[in-house]
């Protein structure tokens, strides 16, 4: 049998389809062991990003790590995170307790952003004049969180530390004067957060007396819970309003739910 | 003492380069210096010129987000200068892991024992890298290679604060001394393979003059990047592939000025 023209080349084919394979395999070896590395990266959920950051999903992927951020910060308040940090590496975050946002009118950090990981457009609306302009109370870094077990108001010690620094003072962190029972002669003067107008900014945290500070900044998705459609607040006409517009068919569904009331109430033992 | 200048004139410009870029970014942080903010990743010029590195854009565009307006400018800005001035430079001029790899080769070519071992490995993982790269970025939505790339951790390092970034350091640097000759530069970087591939056609190129030439081979032992300089002795030509990173090591230890840098449109 004569050979077909061209078959010397064979082996070369082969050979190349074998360097193919091969390569093709450590690349699969090697992507895999790359994203399982990257994956653990992406689980910090408790991290406080710059004013204006985009959703932390996002905000991962448009963030080149820059720097540019902490570096426009007047107050050195924004951390790139180094490896050991715990913290995705490279991208901006703070500590509130050491050194927290100042809630810069001029948003310095989110405006020097360029990648759009940081949206300034976020934090704007119009003043008086209407004119538009940048608004830093309209950021959420987080939202800051009372631990009423350590804070000392509570205990009816007056201490009114974060009240009085919160730069949103009175909207944000009001204080509500409560009898003390325990005494029945003294009242309680007790700092209340209030999640519509906390930009999570954490002065309040770093100015915090107790050992380990008692009101401190979460992010908002963890500090805040999520009630169902259907649920009102009593004798509320402007919440009975919210829920005119729910289908019909709306039911909430959770694991207790599903459940029989006799069920879980005479059976489960709670 | 004027002769080891003249030798060494590239490597000395290559590293007053290196310096002065790491410098100007470490004086932007920690005095405020207005040349260079930033860092390689994305930074400003006086506070004004966009630069961006278009390879980290990429992989931030295949996770399907599109960066701002500026970032776009920055990346173009960069990339349009590599492809069409200075090649694959970035690595041999800009890139900071440059000297600690170069530091590793030299020690490996000093050292009196030989250090370590010769492992093979194919200059072409840097290409399948790059690939993952790009398509790890799209499956895990992050940019993949800026999430793990020893070049950030050390460049972002010395500016901002290395942490236990120096591990990831010292093994590129034991990786190169011990294992495979210029290991990480030469085979696996993907940010390399990317200027290789966008530097393909620029025009700043080393020449070789074949009638200068007496065969002594110094160019080929000092080159990172070997496979590029198969003409050395036979013919006179410019380098070709886009994986030379115009360092220039050849043009300082040829002795018989058999090796020039030039324009591509130039006559030889």
């Amino acid at each position: 049998m004569t050979a077909p023209e061209g078959s010397e080349k064979m082996p070369e084919r082969r050979q190349f389809l074998a360097d193919l394979l091969r390569g093709a395999g450590a690349a699969a070896v090697g992507g895999l062991a790359w994203a399982g590395f990257l994956d653990g990266k992406k689980a910090y959920p408790t991290v406080l990003r710059p004013p204006g950051a985009v959703k932390e999903e996002k905000f991962l992927a448009l963030c080149t790590k820059c720097g540019l951020c902490a570096e426009a910060c007047p107050y050195k308040a924004l951390v790139i995170a180094k490896p050991g940090d715990e913290r995705p590496v490279g991208t901006p975050y703070f500590t509130m307790r050491e050194n927290p946002c100042r809630m810069c009118r001029d948003i310095p950090c989110a405006v020097a952003c360029p990648t759009g990981a940081l949206d300034s457009s976020l934090m704007r609306d119009k003043d008086e004049q209407g004119r538009d302009k940048l608004n830093i109370n309209l950021a959420k870094v987080g939202l800051a969180v009372i631990d009423r077990e350590t804070c000392i108001a509570y205990w009816g010690i007056q201490c009114d530390a974060c009240y009085r620094v919160c730069p949103v003072i009175d909207k944000a962190l009001t204080v509500e004067k409560t009898v003390n029972d325990r005494t029945g002669k003294h009242a309680i003067l007790a700092p209340v957060v209030h999640s519509e107008h906390c930009t999570g900014c954490g002065v309040c945290e770093r100015a915090c007396v107790t050992k380990k500070a008692s009101i401190f900044v979460l992010p908002v998705h963890i500090a805040m819970g999520e009630s169902s459609d259907r649920y009102v607040r009593g004798w509320d006409e402007k919440d009975e309003q919210r829920i005119e517009d729910v289908s019909e068919e709306t039911k909430t569904v959770t694991p207790r739910s599903e459940k029989s009331a006799l069920e879980y109430l005479n059976k489960d033992g709670f | 003492m004027k002769d080891l200048v003249v030798r060494n004139r590239y490597l000395i410009l290559r590293r007053f380069s290196q310096i002065s870029i790491l410098a100007f970014f470490i004086g932007a942080n920690r005095y405020g210096w207005k040349v260079l903010k930033g860092n390689l990743s994305n930074s400003r010029l006086f506070d004004t010129v966009p630069l961006t590195d278009p390879f980290a854009l990429l992989q931030l565009t295949a996770t399907g987000n599109i960066a701002s307006r500026e970032a776009l400018i920055g990346g173009a800005l960069i990339f349009v200068f590599f492809a069409v001035v200075g090649g694959r430079a970035f690595c041999s001029w800009v890139c900071p892991l440059n000297m600690i790899t170069d530091l590793a080769n030299r020690l490996r070519r000093v050292l009196p024992a030989k250090a370590g071992i010769s492992l093979r490995m194919d200059r072409n993982v840097r290409y399948w890298a790059a690939g993952l790269a790009f398509v790890l970025s799209a499956v895990l939505g992050i940019a993949a290679f800026e999430w793990i790339s020893p070049i950030s951790i050390l460049h972002r390092g010395l500016i901002f604060g290395m942490g236990a970034g120096w591990t990831a350091i010292v093994a590129v640097f034991l990786f190169d001394l011990l294992l495979v000759p210029h290991g990480f530069c030469g085979h696996v970087c993907p940010l390399g393979a990317f200027y290789s591939l966008a530097g393909k056609f620029s025009f700043i190129r080393v020449r070789h003059l074949k009638d200068n030439c007496t065969q002594c081979m110094q160019c080929i032992e000092h080159c990172p990047e070997q496979q590029v300089l198969p003409m050395v002795g036979i013919a006179s030509s410019f380098v070709t592939s886009g994986e030379c990173t115009n360092c220039a090591k050849c043009i300082d230890v040829c002795r018989d000025h058999a090796m020039k840098l030039g324009f591509r449109t130039g006559k030889l």
